[in-house]
């Protein structure tokens, strides 16, 4: 019982204040490392123009 | 008893042309000509007889509008038994209808193939600096939406106004699995805040409960009556409240669901206090409530939140299946469907992040979130934005999605072998067969007939009025046996067209 609580603890140590930090994943989780290498990915590609881009995004005529 | 549920998936696909001043028309003109163009086999669609304002409450506004379709528009049926053309300034593919769950998941996403082969031929005849790229999601986040319905099919006999009291409830709580995320909020009147993240792509632009429109004044449940199949045994539910799935998944469990609760409506065994009191308010709060924690009024005045009214009726879609012979699928699919609806809305309720290579909006805020924190940005900055867009990228070097390799149903070879042989068990597989083997001598095909040209004969027209009919176990060696249209049409018994049926 003392090690459960003790771990819950340390993960409320990390700090999970917010719904979106809520659902990053914790340390233990084995998909961090991907999501790591995917966020240095989008930093790549995110270039300066990410706003021209977003502005540029224009859809009319759907359904 | 239910009927089966004959499903499918049509997608407006999003567009953008760079460098160059070209108008969204011919772009999506360009990117359907170029698969047309391949060497895979086509023929032409006629949509001359298609009545997208006949209203399923009796009302038909052909008799005060001009027809929606431009029948003159790039138009075309594939040999995968979907059709593919323009629509509303987009390339659209609508999937041949599918008998089976996993079916109708295999051959969207044979969709997003053709589209990616169209989008780099296209690319291939564009000088350079111009490009065309793709994108399945439905809002460019300034207040303009693109669909992406399911259709399945119903039974006549349950009254409309029945069926679509009841989805409501489904339709409005299932964007907790099925949403495909969103940075920011719109209106369709293009008012605009680009903070924010809510679960689901559509929710702002629903502003009825139940309607014809489809491009203005959304209704959660749409009324458009085309049946495309025999009007006096089926209806054809036109949904047009979900999301574009990048997730296969969710593509499976949006379908799975829905067309679980559709066949429990029709057996009359739908838990009626489970009716939300105001759902056009409802479907954009849910939306907006990422910690899905927020609970909505019920029309009996109690509140719950999506995840509770979910899981309700997952409970009692369990409970109808398991004492029902027939659910409109089989009771493996269903039992699979099931499995996966239950286990997903524990894990929503408990751990979603456990869920980011499941679920699209999970996986897309993860991303948001994640470089938001990084980089310690604004609410408002445009890279999150930028982050939402390319997610959706059918270019596997730009597509978010893609780089997350999100949990997939389908290797690589089963999707390229469903973008050009149709499903074996429906009608489509009549339509894919006779258009891969016969192109040259088909006039038109539509989702319910052919027009064969035989030589020195009138036009043959053959009829497909039943979806279950058609396919593999019934045409294929007749297909096979024929070495001429005037054989087919033979041994089909066809002569005395257009009286017979298929």
């Amino acid at each position: 019982m003392g090690e459960r609580v003790y771990k819950q603890h340390e993960q409320d140590r990390q700090g999970t204040t917010d719904t979106e930090s809520e659902l990053q994943p914790n340390e233990h989780d084995p998909i961090k490392t991907d999501l790591d290498l995917i966020l240095d990915q989008i930093d790549e590609v995110l270039e300066e123009n990410a706003e021209e881009f977003v502005k540029s995004y224009v859809q009319k005529g759907g359904q | 008893m239910a009927t089966p549920k004959v499903c499918g998936i049509e997608t407006e696909y999003g567009i953008l042309l760079s460098g160059a001043d070209v108008d969204p028309i011919t772009a999506s003109s360009l990117i359907v000509s170029a698969y047309k163009d391949s060497s895979w086999a086509f023929a032409s669609f006629d949509a001359s007889h298609e009545s997208p304002s006949r209203d399923a409450r009796g009302v038909n506004l052909d008799d005060y509008l001009d027809p929606v379709i431009d029948s003159k528009m790039i138009n075309t049926v594939l040999s995968n038994g979907a059709r593919y053309y323009v629509d509303h300034a987009h390339p659209e593919y609508s999937s041949p209808e599918c008998a089976t769950i996993r079916d109708a998941v295999l051959f969207d996403v044979a969709g997003e193939f053709i589209l990616r082969e169209s989008m780099n031929k296209a690319n291939e005849r564009l000088p350079q600096g111009v490009r065309i790229d793709l994108y399945k999601n439905n809002s460019d986040g300034k207040g303009n939406s693109y669909g992406c319905h399911e259709n399945y099919l119903v039974d006549r006999q349950l009254p409309f106004e029945k069926l679509a009291a009841f989805i409501t409830t489904h339709f409005v709580t299932r964007q907790v699995f099925c949403g495909s995320g969103k940075v920011g909020h719109e209106t369709p009147t293009g008012v605009v805040d680009q903070s924010g993240f809510q679960i689901s792509q559509r929710a702002d632009f629903f502003e009825e409960l139940v309607g014809l429109e489809t491009t203005m004044k959304r209704p959660i449940v749409n009324t458009r009556d085309e049946p495309h199949c025999d009007p006096q045994k089926y209806r054809r539910l036109h949904v047009i409240v979900g999301d574009a799935n990048m997730s296969q998944f969710a593509t499976y469990l949006k379908l799975g669901s829905t067309a679980l609760v559709l066949s429990m409506i029709e057996d009359g065994m739908f838990p009626q206090h489970l009716l939300i009191a105001h759902p056009v308010h409802a479907i954009k709060q849910i939306s907006r409530d990422v910690s899905m924690s927020e609970q909505v009024l019920m029309a009996d005045g109690s509140r719950m939140t999506a995840l509770a009214v979910q899981s309700e009726l997952c409970s009692a879609v369990r409970a109808y299946v398991e004492t029902s012979a027939y659910c409109g699928m089989t009771h493996d699919e269903a039992h699979d469907v099931l499995i996966n609806w239950e286990q997903t809305l524990r894990d929503l309720a408990s751990q979603p992040s456990s869920l980011a290579k499941k679920i699209d909006w999970i996986a897309k805020m993860q991303l948001v979130g994640g470089t938001k924190k990084r980089h310690s940005l604004s609410d408002s900055d445009s890279r999150l934005k930028a982050i939402d867009l390319m997610y959706h990228s059918l270019d596997p070097k730009a597509s978010l999605a893609a780089k997350l390799k999100l949990s997939h149903m389908f290797d690589d070879k089963t999707i390229a072998q469903a973008a050009q042989q149709p499903p074996d068990t429906t009608r489509a597989f009549f339509r894919g067969r006779v258009v891969d083997k016969w192109f040259d001598h088909i006039v038109n095909a539509n989702w319910d007939s052919i027009v064969f040209d035989v030589a020195n004969r009138p036009l043959q027209k053959v009829y497909m009025n039943e979806p279950l009919k058609g396919t593999r176990e019934l045409t294929e060696s007749i297909i096979n046996l024929s070495t001429s249209v005037e054989e087919l049409l033979a041994l089909l018994g066809q002569q005395d067209l257009p009286s017979s049926t298929l």
